[in-house]
């Protein structure tokens, strides 16, 4: 078993198959720092896969694929922000009606490509690894690189939008506005902070970073298009962002962790001893990042105090209010 | 006609025609409100009356359904809080606007543009001859240096505008962890540091103590010294004539009169604040004089879930027939006092007895049996003791089903109680099954309150019951206290407004921190006295200090 875990392949696909949630999560914490819970992120990530994917496809361009997956999510978000912001209607419920609307529309749109693969122009992009060592001096430098360095850009990119959104978050002006709207809209309100600005700002950002998540799934991880491809890795972003308390540097290894969890039954299928056992059984290894996604909220709703995230998630702020 | 002219050059703003209303609810009427510059102008009106109305509308919170804005002589229209701002209007609010787990410095500095941090320290260095913030406009410019000072420049620009008024706070601690004082102070320098001239602060001493108060007069008079226009809103008419230079009465959404504070008393202000003459005296019957002990508590602690000290051994005893008062700050332990002894918290350790029988760990239901009833309420009047979608008959109901007979509830019963209710304590209400939620607050408490006393209790807490009502509400609820300790039942008053803790009570118990200070009685103390032991001395050491005193 451990064997396994400590593979180079493991911990290199764990990576690769993070990048998916590290994405979205980054995505929902920027929409949860605004004070806005959006459980569509399923959806988003589904909107931003299929309408990309489906540019990818047609257009074999990937800039188009990119602004099509931000456009595609980004209007999802969009809606959801209308919903949520200018007409103060319920947040969580909203965010499920994202949830099914995106994955209608996704799996419609993704319909007219399913059974093509990744244009190869494209594939190239993601064949390029700008950190690979080509001849390792020793055994632990191939290791390394087996493992952690030979990616492609789109994850060291992904990682590096991690640290800059801490430093956004915790030292520029805007981050410090944003974390008030959140903590307390009508206090943001009279500190003469544009309140419904920021919100649809972030709502908007942050499912278009959903969108980038959802379409490396068809694009790079599996190459072509399967109904709902996410297969509920949207569902494991909401629990991450909470696993992670908000904050971008620790959503790396939270997600690492989870996707880890999540390809662990592949990898364990492919070890003929250990695939017999019933406990190791796929379908109970599918299962694995969801039992953690409960162990996880039941371990922070019962330390109390520590609820550690934005003082107003899920409530609609209105200025007249009295 | 030069008088006028002279006038409009020397107004700080000026607010003409204004009219907002709420649902059917006529908030503002056509009110004309002006102020002008370098003044402390008084706002006085009665809750409900349309004060935090108006200058929620001069602070771009509200939008007017119209009327006309003009400041420092240019007319305005805001759109949302951060025009008013940019025109140089700064509000404190009554219900302060802080994120607590950020840090006081992070929010004042959150929404502050480049140009107003710019602006504040270019008008710190005009009026300051302080070397501190002039040094950091001609540092070097090299980018590490700049970011480090980015921060300095801040907490130095808000040390700056703390020594130039006097106002002193911990800009590094969590706003969850400031006192209300200290708050406050953030509020105020929250705005001034966004260049307000024009300063409103809504019911700014509703929580503070009078040495507190004191210091934020000094502060406001050092700011109209500095040619700020301070815009006072509220009901305590003391205040007003203290501090105050002119004042504008409103009533019932309409401006009444602008008046010269030195040319009229309190007797006019109060005239024509409510729209008759009333007695303002509060009266105090004389307690029981046989003094039967109704509820002891003995040695009482509460730690919160958090691990605070909310009580700490507490020990006191409340006699029949008198009010007992509990004086101190906000979060000073009242209300966890209120919640123990009414069971629905456990407390840590200590005893609670009510005619020498202990109740200590009973539930709410079984304490209320007993006769301790208990009249809370809280800062949002709806959150506990009523609920709030349910009319009268169905909150009457709460108290009193389960001990009616049946699987099926009885609101005859309620209802007949109700109307009387009703008509005993004036309460105004279409009908007895009308949601409390829509009835103003008053009414609401009064309902509380009506309630509680039908239980005919031995013991009756009344915690904060008069919070944010008009005058006249309020002197109900102390006549019907003042009843209930004539018919001999204890009662432990929990207030904030230390004038009428001193009139209504026979004792005063203060609590500074879950620890009592020391109980007074009335007859023979001052607001200065319990000030003091509010903000931390004990009894004892104050009158050490006049013995000391006195014999030299």
């Amino acid at each position: 078993m451990l064997s396994i875990l400590t593979q180079p392949q493991f911990i290199a696909s764990a990576i690769s198959f993070s990048v998916i949630l590290l994405l979205g999560t980054l995505g929902e914490l920027l929409t949860e720092r605004a004070g806005h819970l959006n459980l569509g992120v399923e959806g988003m990530m589904l909107l931003g896969g299929a309408i990309g994917y489906y540019a990818a496809v047609t257009t074999e361009s990937l800039p188009l694929a990119l602004i099509a997956a931000c456009l595609g999510s980004g209007m999802g978000a969009f809606m959801y922000g209308f919903l949520t912001v200018t007409l103060r209607v319920n947040q969580n419920v909203t965010g499920l009606a994202l949830t099914m609307f995106g994955m209608g529309l996704a799996n419609a749109v993704g319909s007219k490509v399913a059974g093509t693969s990744t244009p190869v122009s494209i594939q190239a992009y993601f064949e390029y690894q700008p950190f690979h060592i080509k001849n390792p001096a020793n055994e632990l430098i191939a290791y390394i690189d087996r493992a952690f360095l030979s990616h492609d850009l789109y994850v060291y990119l992904t990682i590096l939008l991690a640290i800059v959104m801490t430093i956004f978050l915790f030292r520029s002006r805007e981050g410090l506005a944003l974390r008030l709207t959140g903590e307390n809209a009508a206090a943001a309100d009279a500190s003469g902070i544009k309140v419904t600005r920021i919100k649809y700002m972030y709502i908007v950002i942050g499912g278009m970073l959903c969108g980038l998540g959802g379409l490396y799934l068809p694009l790079v991880q599996q190459g072509s298009w399967t109904d709902t491809i996410t297969a509920g890795q949207g569902w494991l972003v909401v629990a991450l962002v909470i696993f992670v308390r908000w904050h971008p540097i620790k959503a790396i290894f939270g997600s690492f962790v989870f996707g880890a969890l999540s390809i662990l039954g592949y990898s364990v299928q492919l070890n003929t001893t250990l695939a017999k056992m019933p406990i190791f059984n796929q379908f109970i290894m599918s299962m694995f990042p969801y039992i953690l996604t409960i162990i996880v909220l039941v371990i922070t709703s019962a330390r109390k105090k520590a609820w550690g995230g934005p003082a107003e998630i899920g409530h609609a702020y209105f200025r007249e209010d009295r | 006609m030069t008088r006028s002219n002279e006038q409009t050059e020397t107004l700080a703003f000026s607010m003409r025609g204004i009219s907002k209303t709420f649902g059917s609810v006529c908030a503002n009427e056509m009110i004309d409100f002006d102020v002008r510059q370098g003044e402390i102008h008084a706002l006085l009106g009665e809750n409900g009356s349309g004060k935090s109305t108006l200058m929620n509308i001069l602070s771009g919170i509200y939008r007017a359904d119209c009327g006309t804005i003009e400041v420092f002589g240019k007319q305005r229209v805001f759109h949302f809080p951060g025009d008013a701002i940019r025109c140089g209007i700064g509000m404190v609010y009554q219900h302060f606007k802080l994120a607590d787990s950020l840090t006081a410095t992070e929010n004042i500095m959150a929404g502050l543009s480049e140009a107003q941090v710019r602006r504040a320290i270019k008008s710190g260095n005009d009026v300051n001859e302080h070397d501190v913030i002039s040094s950091l406009t001609d540092r070097d410019d090299s980018s590490i240096r700049r970011r480090r000072d980015r921060n300095n420049r801040m907490s130095d620009l808000i040390r700056g505008y703390s020594e130039r008024f006097h106002i002193d706070f911990d800009p590094d601690k969590p706003a969850s962890q400031l006192s209300v004082s200290e708050k406050q102070s953030v509020e105020i320098i929250k705005v001034l540091i966004r260049g307000a001239r024009i300063l409103v602060l809504d019911e700014p001493t509703a929580v503070l103590t009078p040495q507190e108060t004191k210091r934020l007069f000094g502060v406001l008079r050092k700011m109209r010294d500095d040619g700020c226009s301070i815009v006072f809103i509220s009901h305590k008419l003391g205040e007003i004539m203290e501090l105050c230079d002119r004042v504008t009465v409103l009533r019932k959404g309409r401006s009444v009169d602008t008046l010269v504070v030195s040319e009229v008393d309190t007797y006019d202000l109060v005239e024509k604040m409510v729209g008759f003459k009333i007695d303002l005296q509060i009266e105090r019957p004389e307690p029981d004089p046989e003094r039967l002990e109704c509820l002891r508590v003995e040695g009482l602690s509460y730690r919160d879930e958090k691990g605070v000290t909310k009580l700490s051994d507490l020990s006191f005893s409340t006699c029949y027939g008198e009010i007992l008062g509990v004086a101190g700050l906000a979060g000073g332990g009242q209300k966890e006092l209120c919640e123990v002894i009414a069971g629905i918290i456990r407390p840590t350790s200590g005893d609670i007895l009510v005619d020498g029988e202990i109740i200590t760990g009973l539930s709410p239901r079984k304490i209320s049996a007993k006769g301790v009833s208990m009249c809370f309420v809280p800062e949002d009047r709806l959150g506990m003791g009523l609920v709030a979608s349910m009319g009268m008959v169905e909150n009457i109901l709460l108290k009193e089903y389960s001990f009616q007979k049946g699987i099926f509830v009885h609101s005859e019963k309620a209802r007949e109680k109700s109307s009387q209710i009703i008509e005993e304590l004036d309460i105004v209400t279409p009908s007895v099954t009308h949601p409390v939620r829509l009835l103003s607050g008053g009414n609401i408490q009064k309902v509380i309150l009506g309630r509680e006393i039908h239980l005919k209790p031995k013991l009756m807490i009344a915690a904060y019951a008069v919070r944010g009502l008009d005058i006249q509400s309020s002197h109900t609820i102390y006549r019907l206290l003042n009843e209930q300790k004539e018919k001999k039942v204890s009662v432990l008053y929990i207030g904030e407004d230390l004038d009428v803790l001193l009139a209504l009570c026979d004792r005063v118990m203060v609590l500074c921190q879950g620890v009592n200070m020391g109980i007074v009685d009335t007859k023979n103390t001052n607001k200065i006295e319990v000030g003091q032991m509010m903000s931390g001395t004990k009894l004892e050491v104050l009158k050490r200090g006049v013995d000391y005193v006195s014999n030299n």
